[in-house]
């Protein structure tokens, strides 16, 4: 059988909406009252793109919302997506000192939130860029968090940039491929509107490789910038992946974003394969969309599963189950052409040694399989536009990691082309740093980056925010428990 | 338990908690209401010429997300006839024989004071208090503060009420004054049974940054308000103590100034008042708020063995000194318990910036691992020696207990700054080199 949509327009709504609803002005009071305005705040640290968050919060605990939208935005362009949709529980929230004392952070990211919402809003611009122009020009390739990052930067530094998109809008993933009910969306398109208001030219619909060339853009461009991010789904390789109920989950979520939320067909029983966030997403917004069962299917044990934890129980608050230890063998159809359920085999053994199990094999019925299994590295892709451009033999860009430049001086690169695939934070920090990087390149000259007081001569400390070394929270505690152990 | 019961002046009551004169106790059905929260005696909203008074009246001061950290008013004094005031006094009195009900009085010549003296005895009142504090509106009239701020007047006064007076009473003190102890020793002279203070003291909370209108606002204007609430006690405390401590005053105290629990009214009995008068506090939670005053007093009492609550008064007062006497060879240190501290390095700033430089940030060597301690972030560490035990870090600090301020023995005998002068001037001791 063929899938449908399952539910009435406003349910569909109602399921997808806000999970963290904006504040109001009264609890965004009192919130940025519980923050103790550390001298060296650890969240700063925290945060890839080193937002100053006490003195943002601060700011909104005086009524100052613009002073505080400035401060994110300054350091973090796309700061109003980023609040929606950072794992602030690894990052900011996960440092703050406030959890230590009272058992639950300063929710940072709705704070944040709180003050770039306000900025978006309002018909007063927070960002400005110099009107006197350096003169140079820079294209940016991938209109997603990476190349916003790095454009906004670059319009602030008086640069000229034209950023190119082969999606009908720019935002990437942001636009296209956040869990709907994190965020809309407009968020990501609004933000899109603040960076042209810097000045920055978008050509959208407009694939470099095709119809434009990389080598025209060398010739036209004092400098390149590229955050082509990632492409299509892994696949799996198995028989009957082409089936027409088999679908990646970027596309799925993909379909959420372009279609209205009552028209986006969903199955019965959903099977969704892989064990990272994005099957999260697949599997909670399956669920949300009228899904009677959705089941992630994982290969390896629960403690394996690279999904934070407090995503997953996000998937179990929703509804969704977990297969452990089992691995996809085919996806069946019985001769209908349609998806009928998964050949499973249940594995065993951890990390490299993963095996799947003789003679365990049983199927499972189900109407759509999602898969979830990583997306594709770009190298080829990669080769193609800048022949002579080294790669990481998985096929990321390799790059100067402070300042984004590649092996061909002109070309600069960062976001999930280069780093594999990381947080949106991580894309928008790394196109900004390379926006740095550019700068330097065509101006001669370096932008300092925020620096943390309390590190100035403090042997061993790290220097700087979390823009310069940003710690992870979950990180830190998984190797405190190795060396506790 | 601890006997809760207080003799001020002559007038008793079964609790040390009035509430006092102000909104609260404006009413029969008010004090009908206090009574039956448990409050142990009521100071009527003050008696005169009925006033009128303007619609906008309090404002509030909120600090953070705290609200009425601080309060004030510029409401007059009772707006409802003498008439009315008294026959609600003899019904309340009628009802609730055991707890005081004390008239507060305003009014202008010899004789109205002779005359509303009278009636507050004729009406039942267990006692008399004299409103010489009001700040605002009334003073404008020659009575309230600029009575009170007149010690020959306040003296004057007192006498001829007291030329009346068949019951004790009480001279309510404003804080509006250069020293409240001479205006104390005026109600001594005058004759007066006791003393209450703190009055509310002359203030502006806020400016409106819109229309730059000050609160609260009365059609565009605003005038100076009488403030109290939780911020105005430790004043309140310096001269309950100073007007308890003066062997010139001798009056029972009743004490008044943002007391809002039993502990701030353990406090201020501790230093010197015989009880305590609230109202800011009723005005923000209502009456109820008593019944924890009565419960956490009792078993504060109990808990340290004190078999009534008069033992308590005063036993504070000789712990207050000059100045002038105070050790100079004390020594007390800040020590950090890095078990507890969460990383937010408020010590070492407000040392840095605000104090001493006495706390350095250093490699934290072991210290400091998970959330707010992450690893290389530097910890607060404080050089003991530079230390000078201001106390600015502990208090500042957001976790109890974590900094903790400890005396150290330098094996140096007691000096203080009078004895030091002495022993410079006999030659006994060189002076002690300046702070580099």
């Amino acid at each position: 059988m063929p899938i449908t949509a399952k539910l009435r327009p406003e349910t569909a709504q109602a399921n997808m909406a806000d999970i963290a609803p904006a504040f109001t002005p009264q609890e965004a009071l009192i919130e940025a009252n519980r923050c103790l305005f550390c001298f060296d705040a650890p969240c700063i640290q925290a945060c890839p793109t080193g937002i100053d968050v006490p003195s943002f919060i601060k700011k909104i605990a005086t009524g100052n919302l613009s002073g505080a939208a400035r401060v994110i935005l300054s350091a973090n362009v796309l700061g109003a997506s980023c609040a929606r949709v950072c794992p602030t529980e690894v990052l900011c929230e996960g440092a703050c000192v406030v959890l230590d004392r009272e058992g639950d952070p300063v929710k940072i990211g709705r704070l944040q939130r709180y003050a770039t919402d306000h900025a978006l809003a309002s018909p007063r611009q927070v960002l400005k860029a110099p009107a006197a122009k350096s003169g140079k020009r820079v294209a940016v390739i991938g209109g997603g968090p990476a190349g916003l990052g790095c454009a906004a930067e670059l319009a602030q530094l008086g640069h000229q940039v034209v950023v190119f998109e082969k999606h009908p809008q720019a935002g990437g993933l942001n636009t296209y491929g956040i869990a709907y009910y994190k965020m809309p969306p407009e968020v990501s398109l609004r933000e899109v509107e603040m960076i042209k208001s810097l000045g920055v030219e978008f050509r959208c619909g407009v694939e470099v490789g095709k119809d434009v060339s990389a080598a025209q853009l060398e010739k036209d461009f004092d400098a390149i910038f590229v955050g082509i991010g990632l492409g299509r789904g892994a696949r799996l390789n198995i028989p009957g992946e082409g089936l027409p109920e088999v679908v990646e989950a970027l596309e799925f979520i993909e379909q959420v974003h372009t279609r209205p939320l009552h028209e986006v067909p969903v199955g019965e029983r959903v099977a969704v394969i892989g064990g990272g966030n994005t099957a999260i997403d697949a599997v909670t917004q399956a669920k949300r969309l009228g899904a009677r069962e959705a089941v992630i299917v994982y290969r390896r044990s629960r403690d394996e599963m690279p999904a934070y934890v407090f995503e997953q129980k996000l998937a179990q608050t929703d509804g969704a189950r977990f297969m452990f230890n089992v691995a996809p063998l085919e996806v069946l159809s019985n001769g209908t052409g349609h998806v009928t359920g998964l050949k499973l085999a249940r594995t065993a053994g951890g990390n490299r040694k993963l095996q799947t199990l003789p003679g365990s094999e049983f199927v499972e019925p189900f109407d759509m399989v999602i898969t979830a299994i990583g997306e594709q590295k770009q190298g080829a892709l990669l080769k193609r536009l800048f022949p002579a451009l080294e790669l990481h033999p998985k096929g990321m860009v390799l790059r100067d990691f402070a300042t984004g430049q590649t092996n061909l001086p002109k070309v600069f690169a960062g976001g999930d082309c280069a780093n594999g695939g990381r947080e949106v934070v991580n894309a928008v920090a790394e196109g900004r740093k390379a926006a740095r990087g550019i700068h330097a390149f065509l101006a001669g000259r370096k932008v300092a980056g925020p620096v943390q007081p309390s590190r100035y001569g403090v042997k061993g400390a790290p220097v700087g925010s979390g823009f310069d070394g940003p710690i992870r929270v979950a990180e830190l505690e998984r190797d405190y428990a190795k060396k506790t152990a | 338990m601890a006997d809760l019961s207080i003799n001020l002046g002559g007038i008793k009551s079964p609790n040390p908690f009035w509430v006092a004169s102000g909104p609260p106790s404006n009413t029969a059905y008010q004090a009908h209401r206090a009574f039956e929260a448990g409050w142990g005696g009521i100071v009527w909203k003050t008696i005169g010429d009925p006033i009128v008074n303007t619609s906008s009246r309090y404002s509030g001061l909120s600090v953070g997300t705290v609200r009425m950290a601080g309060f004030n008013n510029i409401e007059l004094t009772s707006d409802r006839s003498p008439e009315t005031n008294f026959r609600e006094i003899t019904e309340v009195k009628e009802r609730w024989p055991q707890r005081a009900i004390i008239a507060s009085l305003m009014v202008d010549t010899r004789e109205r004071w002779h005359e509303f003296v009278k009636r507050s005895a004729d009406a039942g009142a267990d006692g008399i208090e004299l409103n010489f504090g009001c700040p605002h509106g009334m003073c404008e009239r020659g009575m309230g503060s600029a009575v009170g701020q007149r010690p020959e007047v306040t003296e004057r006064i007192v006498g001829w009420v007291m030329e009346a007076a068949t019951i004790p009473v009480i001279v309510k003190l404003t804080p509006n004054i250069t020293d409240i102890v001479y205006a104390a020793r005026a109600a001594r002279k005058g004759g007066a049974n006791a003393i209450s203070l703190i009055n509310t003291i002359n203030s502006i909370t806020q400016v409106n940054l819109d229309n730059l209108v000050p609160e609260p606002a009365v059609a565009g204007l605003s005038t100076h308000g009488g403030y109290c609430g939780p911020a105005v006690k430790p004043i309140a405390l310096h001269m309950v103590q100073s007007c308890a401590a003066d062997p010139e005053v001798g009056l029972p105290v009743s004490g008044i100034g943002g007391i809002a629990n039993w502990r701030d009214a353990a406090e201020f009995i501790a230093l010197g008042a015989t009880g305590v008068q609230v109202c800011t506090a009723i005005m923000h939670y209502g009456f109820r708020i008593v019944e924890d005053m009565i419960d956490g007093l009792s078993e504060y009492l109990d808990a340290k063995g004190f078999k009534s609550v008069m033992e308590l008064v005063g036993k504070a007062i000789p712990t207050v000194q000059k100045w002038e006497a105070l050790d100079l060879n004390y020594k007390r240190v800040a020590r950090i318990n890095y078990d507890m501290c969460i990383g937010c390095n408020l010590c070492y700033i407000a040392c840095e910036d605000g104090a001493h430089q006495s706390i350095d940030l250093v490699p934290p060597n072991g210290h400091g691992l998970g959330p707010g301690r992450v690893p290389g972030k530097p910890i607060p560490q404080v050089r003991e020696d530079d230390c000078v035990g201001c106390n600015l870090c502990a208090i500042v600090c957001p976790v109890d207990g974590c900094i903790s301020m400890v005396s150290i023995d330098r094996g140096l005998q007691p000096m203080s700054w009078r004895a030091y002068q002495d022993k410079l001037g006999r030659g006994e001791v060189k002076p002690i080199p300046a702070h580099p």
